[in-house]
């Protein structure tokens, strides 16, 4: 009888204490995944969603080709200020990294041929350039404020955004951080 | 834990109030009543027999219906005092600092507080989340411990009870009977005409309908936590979209929120209903503001990226035409496209013509397509102009360079070079909306405006809901817990003969009594049953006693 009583508060125990655990779980994870969302689609850390772009000399671009090497991955405008500071410092920074295996891709989201030919011509830019024409690559980073920055490191994996203009400073500490070893 | 032994012999689990075998009351405060307390048939709610260990302990703080309530009354007023402001999506900020700025500027210290206490944006506050967290859990304990004990004293009724619980009941009777054999097939006979199902046994009946309106409640919460499960997956990535877009007429573009989807803009009409094509229905509004609209409409064509396609890739299949208006959303794999706003008339294309500046002749004129002007416009006859720059938006000049301030044409300037056969080595103008600047020199040529095309900016919005079917079927669900429980009674009656020859006759129901009393009139005028009375206390008469689950 006794025995029979201790096996009957072992499973009461034992049933209580799991749906005590699920629930409070379930909820726990809600909580964390509300509260941490910042409504970005990818995070630092998160796989960069691969993407194909053709540059203004029509060569294609597939973001995954540059596995095992950095990219500083940059998207701008033309009529957005701190792009137009910062597109100098890029230049630099490119042709000194280049060969050490960090590639520049500077997205430009949707403007006309033309505009963007005149503003590389302007700050004479040789990194590639390449026009998100349907936003697409827009929409898979969820861009929202230019310049916005990825460097993507040679796994792959976003190590860092950046949504504010950089220095040359910051560009070159930047590109040493996705440099591969 | 202890049981608790009855006369009769049967062991009850502790905490029973009424002994789940003959009815004897059992405890003190049960004995001392004088009507027995059949809300759980008297069976032990679980939670109130264990308390030793701290999970027994957390389970018995759930079980409380108390607590229940208070859960539901602090979300009720945290829900009141975020009406006090406008929430956060309601407030121009771009970001949370701004936000901050926005509440205390605004609204003063109060606005801090309100801001910092998470009230500007209620239903993405942590603990906001975590008190409909604790109502769920509220609600699987409280339900776990009163409808399985519930269901067991159902399930395990016996037919024959003690006279002692027969005479506690609410309605009672008792007395002699010349045949009580016969009284009671004829009972018996009644009650299964009013579709009552009948157990004998040893003398004894038990006529009950109805059961099941007892598990109202339980369906009831059943509903709220599928429909509590259906908002939680709203927050996990797939399950819901909500976003919005701007497509210019002409354009193609990436539908955002649905990867791989796209759209293309093939024209937008707002039509207005007017003087001419609108009888008295709206007449009096037509004068009184002009115009009302009557359409607003987007025709896209869909598009969609092979499975493998990645994003920026131009491969993509056309899937269908549709026209968007106002209620009637694009439906493709679970998104919905909304019209939802538009923008008239933005510039398209401005034409220009070559002209020379004495005799106003012209050499050609030629159209720039605003979203994509040409490097050369060739104008035949040894004439040409190159575009040397664009500024779509053109808000004046910094350090001598000309500015746009956006990429949208709203004020387009450029930077021609023109070559006719007077000039084959070029002038160069710079032209903006009733401004030319000729920067190198005095030019004998110019590009003279014409004319402008305008075109319509489309804004839609884009929605999917996974969630929906889960909240609708949760909703459902809730619905028919409460009509279960409210528009059907569970009644029982209970006969037996007593020792000495005397008929005991016994009803109960959860709610409605006159209708039991209306049935029990029927079976005891037909049968010959003693006459019953109600035992209840004329000060309770006043409110209709029904029994919901309220023990704390």
């Amino acid at each position: 009888m006794s025995q029979d009583r201790e096996k009957k508060r072992k499973k009461r125990m034992f049933v209580r204490t799991a749906i005590l655990v699920v629930l409070a779980a379930a909820i726990i994870y809600t909580i964390v995944v509300n509260v941490t969302a910042t409504g970005e689609i990818v995070e630092e850390g998160d796989m960069a969603p691969d993407f194909m772009l053709t540059d203004m000399d029509g060569n294609v671009h597939k973001l995954s080709d540059y596995r095992g090497e950095g990219v500083f991955l940059n998207f701008w405008g033309t009529w957005c200020g701190p792009c137009k500071r910062e597109m100098p410092h890029m230049e630099d920074m490119y042709k000194e990294f280049e060969e050490k295996g960090v590639h520049v891709l500077a997205v430009n989201i949707a403007e006309s041929d033309l505009k963007v030919k005149s503003f590389a011509n302007t700050y004479g830019l040789t990194f590639p350039i390449v026009i998100d024409k349907t936003n697409s690559v827009r929409d898979a980073y969820n861009i929202r404020p230019l310049p916005t920055t990825f460097l993507v490191g040679p796994d792959g994996k976003v190590k860092k955004i950046i949504k504010q203009e950089m220095t040359g400073d910051q560009i070159r500490e930047y590109m040493e951080s996705i440099m591969p070893s | 834990m202890s049981s608790i032994k009855c006369e009769c012999g049967h062991v009850n689990p502790e905490g029973t109030d009424i002994c789940q075998n003959c009815g004897r009351p059992l405890s003190k405060e049960e004995k001392e009543k004088r009507l027995a307390d059949m809300r759980y048939d008297g069976a032990a709610i679980r939670s109130m027999t264990h308390k030793r260990s701290i999970v027994d302990k957390v389970w018995n703080f759930f079980s409380s219906v108390k607590i229940g309530v208070s859960i539901i009354i602090a979300i009720l007023v945290a829900a009141a005092i975020g009406t006090f402001l406008p929430q956060v999506f309601y407030v121009p900020a771009a970001n949370e600092a701004q936000a901050a700025q926005y509440y205390e500027e605004h609204y003063g210290t109060f606005g801090k507080i309100y801001n910092a206490l998470g009230l500007s944006d209620l239903y993405g506050s942590w603990w906001f989340m975590a008190l409909i967290g604790l109502l769920g859990i509220s609600l699987v304990v409280v339900s776990l411990d009163r409808g399985i004990p519930l269901y067991k004293s159902l399930k395990n009724q016996r037919v024959a009870r003690h006279p002692s619980f027969m005479k506690r009941q609410r309605l009672f009777g008792e007395g002699e009977v010349s045949d009580p054999d016969a009284a009671m097939a004829k009972a018996k006979q009644k009650l299964m005409e009013s579709r009552y199902r009948i157990r004998e046994e040893d003398g004894a009946i038990l006529a009950e309908k109805g059961r099941w309106s007892r598990w109202g409640p339980y369906v009831n919460h059943v509903g709220l936590i599928i429909f509590l499960l259906g908002v939680m997956l709203r927050a996990l990535p797939g399950f819901y979209v909500d976003e919005s877009m701007w497509i210019r007429e002409g354009e193609t573009l990436a539908v955002k929120g649905a990867p791989g989807l796209f759209v293309e803009n093939k024209g937008f009409s707002y039509e207005v209903y007017n003087k001419e094509n609108t009888d008295e229905v709206f007449g009096e509004a037509i004068d009184r503001v002009g115009t009302v609209a009557s359409k607003y409409q987007t025709d896209v064509a869909l598009y969609e990226q092979p499975e493998d396609a990645l994003p920026g890739s131009t491969e993509k299949e056309f899937v269908k035409d549709y026209s968007i208006v106002v209620n009637k959303p694009l439906k493709y794999e679970g998104y919905s496209i909304f019209q939802m706003d538009f923008k008239l008339d933005e510039l398209k294309s401005m034409t220009f013509a070559l002209q020379n500046k004495k005799d106003e002749k012209s050499k050609g004129e030629l159209t720039i397509n605003l979203a994509n002007p040409e490097k050369e416009y060739d104008l035949g006859n040894g004439s040409k102009v190159q575009v040397l720059d664009y500024y779509p938006d053109f808000n004046g000049f910094e350090d001598g360079e000309p500015q746009s301030a956006t990429p949208v044409p709203n004020n387009p300037a450029f930077l021609f070079k023109m070559f006719t056969p007077e000039k084959p080595e070029g002038e160069t103008s710079f032209v903006a909306i009733r401004q030319t600047l000729e920067p190198l020199g005095e030019n004998q040529y110019r590009m003279a405006f014409q004319s402008a095309e305008t075109r319509n900016v489309s804004g839609l919005t884009i929605r999917k809901d996974k969630t929906l079917p889960i909240i609708a079927l949760g909703g459902l669900i809730f619905l028919i817990g409460v009509a279960q429980g409210s528009y059907f009674n569970h009644r029982r009656f209970w006969i037996r003969k007593a020792d000495d020859g005397r008929l005991l006759v016994a009803g109960h129901t959860n709610k409605n009594w006159v209708a039991l009393k209306r049935e029990l009139d029927k079976a005891t005028e037909f049968a010959g049953l003693p006459a019953y009375h109600d035992q209840r206390d004329p000060e309770e008469e006043i409110e209709d006693h029904t029994e919901g689950e309220s023990k704390a």
